[in-house]
């Protein structure tokens, strides 16, 4: 009953006019659209995308960049730092080494100064106990010749004597 | 993902949704009150022509005719035009075709020229920026996704497909109007452009030795006697499925409306009006997303098969 229903009514019977009417159509509609719409549409979409495209990537590439150029610039601290500490370290050091020196040779140079003195003043005692003894032997000498020289009495004895130990005590003076 | 926002925030907008929700109970109703008004129109024939000026002829209105019904005011009568035995009338599915590529090309034209004064790298404004977003989904989603590389060739046809069908479709929920995509013949003459092409796509790709090893399925010769025949019916099948899934799609919604409305005059009762607008109503907002949907499904279906008959071996 229903299939005939579709059968008589012509829901099934292709008609080869219409086929022709819509293949007209649709080639003219396929055409025109081609040419009035889907060229500059879709043209213009992947213009776009290749602009979006473009700038995404401009855009890693400048991340990229930036990030090279973070890099180096913490590398180039970094080295910076450690050339500094270094140079400040090489500077202590000069500078101690610089001190050592300074006071080892102040150091040696006040000893040297210590000993010359007391070389000097060990010289001026020998000189001065050795022209002591010359003296001392001088006036024995003289004392001896002027004993010989006079009748040797008792008071004069006593005289002698007494004039030699007086000389002696100026020249001790 | 930028077209399911945008299209979800338009369904959001609109009052699609709403009608959708009552889809369940509306499709129960639909069957019965289907089968129980075909059954009467069936009796009705057996009966004679008794009370024929009742007959509710539900297939005449998703037929093809030489007349435009506007009822009440009367109705147009469309030329036939004859080349020697060959029947070239305009019909009223001719007619609903050019009324749908005029609507196709006044949009088309007007949008054309919107990309033409703009600068590429821009977005369009306003309907071009809607129609945009269909035009960029058939591109990536359905032609690009299907087809890969060398897409480009086929995008004129599928896109040209896709809006012709979908105007078509939704032309048909006008009143008064005619779903030109109903007619086997209109969706027979779209399924043999997509052969055509499928066709044409292997020999250009894969020459007449590639188009004669697709026939063997890749599968030793001794079974080439099972597979031939069966890659040879495959080739039709698919046309064929696509005329057929278009045109039953589109004829059923029609039907489904059509007989709803009928109801009111089967029962002849002002109580039956309210049930009937009602579950009419649903079915259109139905019909609206089939329309949408059967014109995803043919384009999708179309790129799908030429993808196919593009692909070389180190695609499979």
């Amino acid at each position: 009953m229903f299939s005939t229903l579709i059968l008589s009514g012509g829901l099934l019977s292709p008609n080869p006019g219409l086929i022709f009417w819509t293949a007209i159509t649709f080639l003219l509609l396929v055409l025109v659209l081609s040419k009035v719409a889907w060229k500059p549409i879709v043209e213009a979409l992947n213009e776009r995308e290749k602009n979006i495209q473009a700038s995404i990537d401009r855009a890693e590439q400048a991340k990229k960049e930036s990030e090279k150029i973070l890099a180096e610039v913490k590398a180039e601290r970094a080295k910076a730092q450690v050339e500094a500490d270094k140079i400040v370290g090489d500077a202590k050091a000069y500078a101690e080494k610089v001190r050592a020196e300074l006071l080892e040779k102040a150091n040696a140079e006040a000893r040297k100064v210590a000993e010359d003195a007391k070389a000097d003043i060990e010289l001026a005692k020998q000189r001065a106990m050795m022209e002591l003894k010359n003296t001392v032997a001088d006036l024995a000498i003289e004392a001896a010749s002027k004993i010989i020289q006079h009748n040797l009495d008792a008071e004069r004895h006593k005289e002698l004597i007494a004039g030699v130990i007086n000389e002696l005590e100026t020249v001790e003076k | 993902m930028e077209y399911f926002l945008r299209a979800l925030s338009a369904i959001r907008s609109s009052k699609v949704l709403v009608l959708l929700k009552g889809l369940p109970i509306a499709a129960v109703v639909v069957m019965m009150s289907c089968a129980f008004v075909l059954a009467d129109t069936a009796s009705s024939d057996v009966e004679g022509n008794a009370h024929s000026e009742e007959k509710l002829d539900v297939i005449h209105h998703v037929t093809d005719g030489n007349t435009l019904e506007l009822e009440p005011f009367g109705e147009i009568h469309l030329p036939t035009l004859k080349i020697g035995d060959f029947d070239i009338s305009i019909t009223r599915h001719v007619v609903m075709m050019w009324i749908a590529s005029l609507v196709l090309l006044l949009l088309f034209v007007s949008i054309g020229n919107t990309y033409k004064k703009m600068k590429p790298t821009h977005a369009p404004k306003g309907l071009a920026n809607l129609i945009e977003v269909i035009v960029d989904f058939v591109r990536i989603d359905i032609v690009k996704a299907n087809i890969g590389h060398g897409y480009e060739r086929f995008l004129p046809y599928l896109l040209t497909v896709f809006f012709f069908i979908l105007t078509c479709n939704l032309l048909g929920l006008i009143p008064y109007a005619a779903t030109a995509t109903s007619n086997i013949s209109v969706t027979f003459t779209l399924a043999v452009f997509t052969f055509i092409i499928i066709q044409f796509t292997m020999f250009k790709e894969h020459g007449i030795g590639g188009w004669l090893a697709h026939l063997t399925g890749g599968t030793p010769w001794f079974l080439w006697i099972i597979m031939i025949p069966v890659e040879f019916l495959s080739m039709f099948i698919k046309p064929f499925a696509l005329m057929v899934r278009l045109f039953a799609n589109m004829t059923a919604g029609h039907v489904v409306i059509v007989t709803l409305i009928g109801l009111i005059f089967v029962f002849k009762s002002w109580f039956v009006a309210p049930a009937a607008v009602a579950v009419t109503l649903a079915m259109y907002g139905l019909e609206l997303f089939v329309a949408f949907m059967q014109a995803y499904i043919f384009t999708m279906l179309s790129s799908l098969f030429i993808g196919m008959a593009a692909a070389h071996e180190e695609h499979h």
